[in-house]
């Protein structure tokens, strides 16, 4: 029997594949613990989009500076050899390539590498796009971070076709799940690891694209 | 008159700041002595640019425009507000015709008035309206950018493949009024802002005719290093001294 990761586990497993010296931009959710599993000594340069270079760990309580927030509107602390900048640079940062790597939540992701994750119906009264439209097309490369299956168990949120509106085309590179790490390749969805206790034939039952063993 | 540069945030001068003859220069002084001077103008229909992201928000200008009482106007800021907060208390005097942001959240007021039909709404990428707003303030008055291109933001609006992406186009935001949150000013109108306060500032500044500061800080020219200027003064209008409410900040 397997045991899935729960959200700090998916955060976990990313931290270790994010090499050292990379620039990363990580989205609301599951995506903003992994900087927590990343150890200070690792020169790892998180960005947020509201303009911050180099976002350091959460303040103590009571030590809260109210001029630095990030993304989320959190409070945090800037690393030494940080930087600000405005929006506009901030989303160049985003849009013109300098992002090693984005990390984004998601409601599917397809088989070429499609994503959605801003609406959940094409009429949808009221819109969250926020910035990820435009980290999911200017990053170097974009990994995204979500539960393998709905909640409630049923559907799967790995798709042949993505059913939600797209944030972008052709863009994901890797998919990592509470069940699974999936490359996103020419040849579809490769399975690059498990959980423990997971085996090949249990994912491919509880996913809606066709998997292809790595 | 005609506009030399239609389209472009040109800016007229105030008469105070127009050298008045051989030896009888003005000084430039952007300071104003009251919230009912900073917001004095704002016209019905104004394009409104607020700045501000969890942090770096003008609420005293908010405040003071709310006073002044313009209607019909066209709010851009990057997300539509909570149920309470600055964004929030301008929308619910039912003044803004179209709000024009990167998100809003459902549980707003932004979103109760956009139910009731009582809202327009324009939802733009972050990222875009940044540089939608940045290209207002720069002159250009159009850019291409794969942001959004394979989006149901996309459809009925022209896109090319450039460079083997596709591209959407998208026009520059100009605004009419800018609000603008600084940390220390000058009387030259030279802003710091600080820490992640910045944001929308610079950008939102160099796109409005009439920038409209408020700061917590007031120092003497020269005071802030050339090289430290974060907006430079030519890109604002009038600033308003706001103290930081309690703490050392004052």
């Amino acid at each position: 029997m397997y045991k899935p990761l729960d959200r700090n586990g998916i955060a976990a497993r990313i931290a270790r594949d994010i090499p050292e010296g990379w620039f990363v931009n990580l989205g609301i959710g599951i995506p903003t613990a992994v900087s927590d599993f990343v150890p200070e000594d690792r020169e790892v340069i998180f960005h947020a989009e509201n303009g911050v270079i180099g976002i350091g760990p959460a303040p103590p309580p009571g030590s809260e500076n109210p001029y630095l927030v990030n993304a989320g509107v959190q409070h945090v602390t800037i690393r030494t050899g940080g930087a600000y900048v405005h929006h506009a640079d901030s989303f160049a940062i985003a849009r013109g390539g300098h992002l090693d790597l984005c990390v984004l939540g998601a409601f599917e992701v397809s088989e070429n590498g499609d994503i959605a994750n801003w609406a959940r119906a094409a009429d949808e009264p009221v819109k969250q796009v926020g910035g990820a439209m435009d980290l999911a097309v200017g990053a170097q490369r974009l990994w995204v971070a979500m539960e393998h299956n709905t909640k409630g168990g049923g559907g799967s949120r790995i798709r042949r076709v993505c059913s939600y509106p797209l944030t972008a085309k052709g863009v994901v590179r890797r998919v990592y799940t509470d069940l699974a790490v999936l490359d996103v390749t020419p040849g579809g969805f490769v399975v690059r690891d498990m959980v423990e206790g997971m085996t090949f034939e249990a994912l491919q039952e509880r996913t809606e694209a066709v998997l292809v063993r790595g | 008159m005609t506009d030399p540069m239609p389209g472009c945030a040109a800016r007229q001068p105030p008469a105070s700041l127009v050298p008045t003859g051989l030896g009888g220069a003005a000084v430039i002084d952007k300071f104003v002595a009251t919230i009912n001077e900073a917001v004095a103008g704002i016209a019905d229909g104004s394009t409104v640019l607020l700045a501000g992201f969890g942090a770096g928000t003008p609420e005293h200008l908010v405040a003071g425009l709310i006073e002044q009482g313009a209607r019909d106007l066209i709010l851009v800021c990057n997300a539509g507000g909570r149920d309470d907060g600055p964004i929030a208390d301008l929308l619910a005097t039912e003044r803004v015709r179209k709000l024009i942001c990167s998100f809003v959240r459902p549980a707003s007021v932004a979103a109760r008035l956009f139910t009731a039909g009582k809202l327009e709404l324009e939802i733009v990428p972050q990222g875009t309206l940044a540089e939608r707003i940045r290209a207002g303030g720069a002159g250009v008055q159009g850019f291409y950018t794969p942001t959004a291109a394979d989006t149901l933001l996309a459809e009925g609006r022209e896109t090319r493949v450039i460079n083997g992406r596709l591209c959407l186009l998208e026009y520059p935001i100009f605004g009419d009024v800018a609000l603008i949150d600084a940390w220390e000013a000058d009387r030259w109108g030279n802003l710091t802002h600080r820490d992640s306060a910045r944001n929308f500032n610079p950008i939102m500044a160099m796109a409005a005719k009439l920038a409209i500061v408020q700061t917590a800080h007031v120092v003497p020219l020269g005071a802030i290093p050339p090289a430290n200027v974060h907006t430079a003064g030519v890109f604002v209008q009038r600033v308003l001294h706001v103290p930081v409410a309690g703490g050392t900040d004052v």
